[in-house]
């Protein structure tokens, strides 16, 4: 009986593995690493992948810096309404990303709701790279909230508390032990909301556009070429599968060496 | 001097207490789990804010809801030892104790840190992290980390739960030295009666969020006010009717058989209290009665060497223990299914009204 099973659990795996990697192994494949090579020289690629990066950032540091806290205040306080809050910080998980375009535009864009408060304090968004960064954070967000929210929510009350016994007021607690103690788990949040910001498309697309070396992120770029140059777009692609996969790797690395957290806490 | 009256309503349960601890003095509320005396120390703590209450400590006032006075917990400077310790898992031991150290240079913080953690003998494990330490070596961090704080009252929850049955006596002695030392009023909760008894100057009972008798472990033990006082302090707890006997005496007719004899007055449904260390066993028929009044036959169900001692389940048919010494264990060949009697004094005997 046990051996079928798990012969059956093995061939699962093995299907799962090959699905999920042979179109990644595809993209190394299909061309050779010197045609890559020659294809990231191409004018454009390289900005895609540079505005890419720094958007990305810029929209991790806005997540993170005002994210936290607000993970942190969901997850230490039980008020009315908090399920609701949750459920809406979560809404731009399941939202497709044309919607949430369509809806930057109709709340930031030149004719949305607020656009013109925004034009008005000079700020352009559409066609701008801030409106790239606007898109990241709206949709990338909630994988960070989320799981830093599952985080906090899993340290022990009793730390937090200890900590006022000691003299410590609730913001240096959070500083000093919140934070300290919840760091695997707010690595992982951002590796997350990294890849998401990395990746997305679609609401970038219909809320910034899509010009080069302004609002054009490497997605814009692979999409714009491959039709016409498949590549070009082949040798973005492998960048993006190099750049993702780093993340990855690192983050297990770090979570590795800070899964003190877990440990202390079963011990 | 640490003064506290509380009300408050927490979910389904209400606590009510109101108390007193000197300086240098320990009160030990004990009461089983869920009778509220964790929140008494969140209450003085600062942690939960009871609807109504003040509590003052020397001359200071932590919290008074009529004057809207409510220190946060960072400003009350107690020092909390909770259960299982909660120590940081993200600092070393010393790190640990020099958390509260605020306002020094970093390597004053660690010298008294060290000098604390000495004074506890674990400065060698100064540098380990809290989840390679020992139940004993965390206690003792936790301990020091809440003194170090210099606090004006100590709140210890469940001090001694964590640590092991053999290691338990040690610490607690050592606890009470501590306690002592400290010169501060310190207030400790427990679900053991004995734990209480080893640590607190008072104890106090506490069941369904009051506090339902203080005084000294000894006059619990002696004066119960109540059944659950009673049986909280490790005494057998025996129902029957009682009535005026020829003697002067009260007789008390067991629910289940058997009768017993007690100096106490009363009449109607009784508690019939006695401790296991007042109770003897004899073989059936053989016994010189003696001076003891009361002779039950009773079955042995259990026979359990604790510590020094041997715990004798028996069955008179109403369940009762009595505790012997293992010599005496062997001379009567005691063992599940023996048949003996059990006999103690009337005097021994107490009596409550059943409610």
């Amino acid at each position: 009986m046990r051996s079928w099973f798990a012969g059956a659990l093995v061939v699962a795996l093995g299907l799962a593995l090959t699905f999920l990697m042979l179109p990644v192994l595809a993209i190394f494949l299909d061309s050779s690493p010197a045609d890559l090579l020659a294809s990231l020289g191409e004018p454009g690629a390289l900005d895609a992948l540079w505005l890419s990066l720094r958007t990305t950032a810029a929209a991790l540091a806005i997540i993170v810096v005002v994210g936290t806290p607000a993970a942190y205040f969901l997850a230490t306080r039980r008020f009315r309404g908090r399920a609701l809050v949750i459920t809406l910080v979560e809404l731009p998980l399941v939202l497709p990303p044309a919607v949430a375009g369509i809806a930057l535009l109709a709340a930031v864009g030149p004719s949305g709701l607020f656009g013109g408060l925004i034009a008005d304090a000079g700020i352009e968004l559409t066609f701008q790279t801030a409106g790239v960064i606007v898109a990241l954070t709206f949709v990338a967000s909630p994988f960070y909230v989320r799981q830093a929210q599952a985080s906090f929510g899993a340290i022990d009350p009793r730390w937090l508390e200890a900590s006022r016994t000691l003299g410590a007021t609730e913001a240096r607690t959070f500083a000093r032990v919140a934070i300290p103690t919840a760091a695997p788990g707010l690595l992982a949040g951002g590796a997350l909301a990294t890849g998401r910001a990395l990746g997305e498309f679609g609401a970038t697309l219909m809320f910034a556009g899509s010009l080069q070396g302004v609002t054009q992120t490497a997605p814009l770029a692979i999409y714009e070429r491959f039709s016409t140059d498949f590549e070009d777009a082949l040798a973005l692609s492998a960048v993006l599968v190099a750049v993702s996969a780093a993340i990855l790797l690192a983050v297990k690395l770090v979570g590795g060496a800070g899964a003190l957290g877990d440990a202390a806490r079963s011990g | 001097m640490l003064r506290a009256a509380a009300e408050a309503q927490l979910g389904d349960f209400r606590l009510d207490v109101a108390f007193d601890v000197a300086a240098g003095e320990c009160l030990a509320l004990a009461g089983p789990s869920g009778s509220g005396k964790t929140s008494v120390l969140r209450v003085a703590a600062g942690l939960v804010r009871p609807d109504h209450g003040r509590v003052a400590c020397g001359e200071r006032t932590w919290l008074d809801t009529e004057h809207g006075i409510d220190l946060p917990p960072e400003e009350r400077r107690c020092g909390y030892v909770f259960q299982d310790y909660a120590l940081f898992p993200h600092l070393t031991a010393w790190q640990n104790v020099a958390y509260g150290l605020r306002g020094l240079h970093r390597r004053e913080r660690r010298d008294r840190a060290h000098a604390l953690l000495e004074r506890f003998d674990i400065a060698h494990r100064a540098d380990s992290r809290p989840r390679t330490l020992s139940g004993g070596e965390r206690q003792r961090v936790a301990i020091a980390r809440a003194l170090a704080v210099e606090p004006d009252a100590l709140l210890l929850d469940e001090p001694l739960a964590a640590l092991d049955t053999r290691t338990r006596a040690a610490a607690g002695r050592e606890l009470a030295a501590v306690l002592h030392a400290a010169g501060v009023p310190a207030l400790l909760v427990t679900h053991d009666f004995q734990e209480a008894a080893l640590l607190g100057d008072r104890v106090g009972v506490m069941d369904g969020g009051r506090i339902v008798q203080t005084g000294s472990a000894a006059e619990l033990a002696a004066a119960p006010a109540s059944v659950f006082v009673a049986d909280f302090t490790g005494a057998i707890v025996l129902t029957g009717v009682a009535e005026r006997s020829p003697d002067g005496l009260t007789l008390v007719r067991l629910d289940g058989g058997g009768d017993v004899t007690s100096p106490e007055p009363a009449t109607g449904p009784v508690a019939v209290t006695v401790y296991p260390w007042d109770i003897s066993l004899a073989p059936l028929r053989t016994a010189d009665p003696g001076s003891a009044r009361n002779h039950l036959d009773v079955d042995v169900l259990s026979v359990t060497a604790v510590g020094g001692r041997v715990r004798v389940g028996l069955a008179a048919p109403q369940p009762l223990t009595a505790e012997l010494t293992d010599p005496a264990v062997r001379a009567l060949a005691l063992e599940p299914g023996s048949r003996v009697v059990a006999t103690w004094k009337a005097t021994a005997t107490r009596l409550l009204p059943l409610t």
